[in-house]
C-alpha cells in the first residue's frame, strides 16, 4: 500500500478521535445564547456544537405580558428559532428522552444518542397547572388562566376584549416563579387596560399571593407599596393555595380562606423540564443543583446549567440567564484548559417593571444586595432611574424587546452592562430578607 | 438586635428571627413559640427538626418541601401554626425566613 494513503487514514482517524463535542440541551434564552458565544470561542476544528430542542418557536416571553393587553401582537413574541442558531452549530429539533449522566450521552426520543464532552443544561422552566386541584379543569383558558404560555396569554387576550367586568384575582400558586415580578406588572397593566376602556369601575382587582406582601423586600415595600392602593388593588397575602373551585368560581386555601373570581389569572407552579426528572438530576422541582457561582452542576463536573433551569437562589429571568451567559462562557473556557473556574456569578437580576399608565420602574439586585434607589446603567446620569416609577424606564422595557431579538440572543454584549452588578451610583444596604 | 429569651441573649432581625443559628437551643423556641401564641408538642418539634436539618442541609424551604417530605399534611401544619406555618415555624426554629422576591 502506498505510504502517503496510510498517513492520510491514520492522521484522518486521529482527527475524528481528537474532535470533541459541546451538547447545549434547550434553544430557549438561555441555550440560544450560550450557542452564540461559544461559537466564536471554541475552535471549529477541535469542536463540534449541537443544540437540541423540540420546539421551532422561539418565544420573546416578556411579550406574554403585554399580549393580554393588545399591546403586543402575536407576530411580535415569536419567530423561527432556527434564525437565531448560528452556523457552524448544529441544531437538532427533536425532543431529548434522557441524559445519561454517567455515560456521557444524550438519549433522544427516536433513539439516536449524542456523546458529549461537555453538556450545559438550558431546559428552562415550565408551568405546571396540574400540580393544584382544580386549576388545569375544564374552565383552564376559559375563566381559569395563566399568562406564562403563549396559548393562555392569547386565551386571555380574546376574554378581555369581550368581558363586561367582575372580579379579576391575579394569583401567585407558590414561589420560585418565573420573572417574579410579573404578576404584579400583570395587575397594574390590567387597572391601565380597564381604566383605557372606561370600564375600571366595573372591574375589582385582587392581587393574591403566598407570601407576606405584593412587594417582600423591606426596601421595596417601602418604595413601592403605594402603587397597589393608588391603583385600588386588593391584596390578599399568605395565601397557600390548596385547590381550584372552578364550579363555584373561587381559589381556597390550606387556611380555608375563599377567594371569589370572574377571571382568575394564575402563574401555576413553575418547575423544571421532566427530561430532569426523568434523568434523576433534580430536585423537587426538578430544578437542576448548581454551584451558584461558577455554574458548574453540583453532581457532574462537565455538566454546566444557566437560566431558568437551575436551582439558583436567583431570580429565574432573561436577565439572569443574559448575565450567566457571559460568566458560563468564560468558565467553560477554563474547564477547557483545565483551569480553576471562576467563582463569579453574583445572581445579578435587572428587570423592568410595568406600573401601567405608560411608566415602568427598573430594578437591579443580586444574591446579597436589595433592589436600590439609584440610576443606571450610568451611575448619577441614568437615563434609567431604579426604584421609581418613570416614562424612559417605561420606554426602556419596550425598547428591550428590540435588544433582545438583534442583540441579546445573539450574544453581543450590551453596552455598559456588566454581568456582575455594579455599585456604583446605587445607594446600598445590604439584603435583609432572606 | 439583641434580645433576652429563656435567660440567653440572641440576635434577631427586625421581624424576629434569629440571626445566627448557633445560639438556638430548645429553650429558646418554646419561648418563642409563647410568643407567637403556640404551646410546644412532640408534633411541633418534629417539624422544627425537619426544618433545621434541611437548614443545616441548605436546602431551600417551601408548602411543598413539607408536604412531600411526609412529616405533616399541610392542613395540620396550618392547624399547629395558625396564621402562616411557616414563617412561624421558621422563627421558632431559629432559621431564617423563607426566601422571596422583591
Amino acid at each position: 500500500m502506498d505510504v502517503s494513503l496510510i498517513y492520510f487514514y491514520t492522521s484522518k482517524s486521529h482527527n475524528l478521535e481528537i474532535m470533541k463535542n459541546l451538547v447545549i440541551l434547550g434553544a430557549g434564552t438561555a441555550g440560544t445564547m450560550m450557542a452564540n458565544h461559544l461559537v466564536h470561542k471554541l475552535p471549529h476544528s477541535e469542536w463540534k456544537i449541537t443544540i437540541v430542542d423540540q420546539y421551532k418557536t422561539h418565544y420573546y416571553q416578556p411579550g406574554f405580558l403585554f399580549l393580554p393587553f393588545d399591546i403586543y401582537t402575536t407576530d411580535q413574541v415569536k419567530k423561527k428559532g432556527s434564525k437565531f442558531i448560528p452556523k457552524g452549530v448544529d441544531y437538532i429539533q427533536e425532543k431529548i428522552e434522557l441524559i445519561k449522566p454517567k455515560e456521557n450521552k444524550v438519549l433522544l426520543e427516536k433513539g439516536d444518542e449524542l456523546h458529549y464532552d461537555i453538556l450545559i443544561i438550558a431546559t428552562g422552566t415550565k408551568i405546571a397547572p396540574e400540580e393544584v386541584e382544580g386549576m388545569k379543569g375544564p374552565e383552564w383558558h376559559k375563566s381559569v388562566f395563566d399568562f406564562y404560555t403563549y396559548e393562555g396569554a392569547k386565551a386571555l387576550r380574546d376574554k378581555f376584549r369581550e368581558w363586561e367586568g367582575g372580579k379579576l384575582v391575579v394569583h401567585i400558586t407558590e414561589m420560585p416563579i418565573k420573572c417574579p415580578v410579573a404578576p404584579l406588572e400583570f395587575a397594574f397593566l390590567a387597572d391601565s387596560y380597564f381604566k383605557n376602556k372606561g370600564m375600571r369601575d366595573k372591574v375589582e382587582i385582587t392581587f393574591v399571593t403566598p407570601l407576606g406582601g405584593a412587594f417582600t423586600k423591606p426596601k421595596a415595600t417601602a418604595a413601592l407599596h403605594h402603587l397597589l392602593t393608588d391603583k385600588n388593588i386588593t391584596e390578599v397575602t399568605d395565601f397557600n393555595i390548596e385547590r381550584v373551585d372552578y364550579e363555584n368560581n373561587k381559589i381556597i386555601d390550606y387556611a380555608d380562606t375563599e377567594v371569589p373570581y370572574d377571571i382568575l389569572v394564575t402563574v401555576p407552579t413553575n418547575m423544571g423540564d421532566a427530561l430532569i426528572a426523568r434523568s434523576g438530576m433534580g430536585d423537587d422541582l426538578n430544578y437542576v443543583p448548581t454551584n451558584k457561582a461558577t455554574l458548574q452542576t453540583e453532581d457532574y463536573e462537565n455538566i454546566f446549567a444557566l437560566g431558568d433551569a437551575t436551582n439558583l437562589p436567583a431570580s429565574k429571568a432573561g436577565s439572569v440567564a443574559h448575565f450567566e451567559a457571559e460568566i458560563l462562557t468564560e468558565n467553560i473556557m477554563r474547564y477547557i484548559n483545565g483551569e480553576p473556574l471562576k467563582e463569579e456569578f453574583d445572581g445579578h437580576a435587572n428587570c423592568f417593571i410595568e406600573t401601567g399608565d405608560g411608566k415602568a420602574l427598573l430594578i437591579d439586585f443580586n444574591y446579597t444586595h436589595e433592589p436600590v434607589e439609584g440610576t443606571f446603567p450610568f451611575p448619577g446620569v441614568g437615563p434609567l432611574n431604579l426604584l421609581k416609577e418613570s416614562r424612559m424606564n417605561h420606554m426602556g422595557k419596550l425598547a428591550f424587546r428590540w435588544i433582545y431579538w438583534n442583540m441579546l440572543i445573539k450574544g453581543i454584549h450590551i453596552p455598559f452592562v456588566s454581568a456582575t452588578m455594579s455599585e456604583k451610583g446605587k445607594k446600598f444596604e445590604e439584603s435583609k430578607s432572606i | 438586635m439583641d434580645k433576652t429569651l429563656a435567660h440567653a441573649t440572641i440576635s434577631v432581625d427586625p421581624e424576629g428571627y434569629l440571626t445566627d443559628f448557633s445560639q438556638w437551643n430548645k429553650e429558646i423556641g418554646i419561648e418563642i413559640a409563647k410568643e407567637q401564641g403556640i404551646e410546644m408538642s412532640d408534633k411541633h418539634w418534629a417539624i422544627i427538626d425537619y426544618i433545621q436539618q434541611k437548614f443545616k442541609e441548605e436546602e431551600p424551604l417551601s408548602i411543598r418541601g413539607i408536604k412531600k417530605s411526609g412529616v405533616i399534611d399541610i392542613k395540620a401544619f396550618y392547624d399547629l401554626f395558625p396564621g402562616g406555618p411557616l414563617k412561624k415555624a421558621t422563627m421558632i426554629a431559629g432559621v431564617p425566613k423563607p426566601k422571596s422576591c422583591i
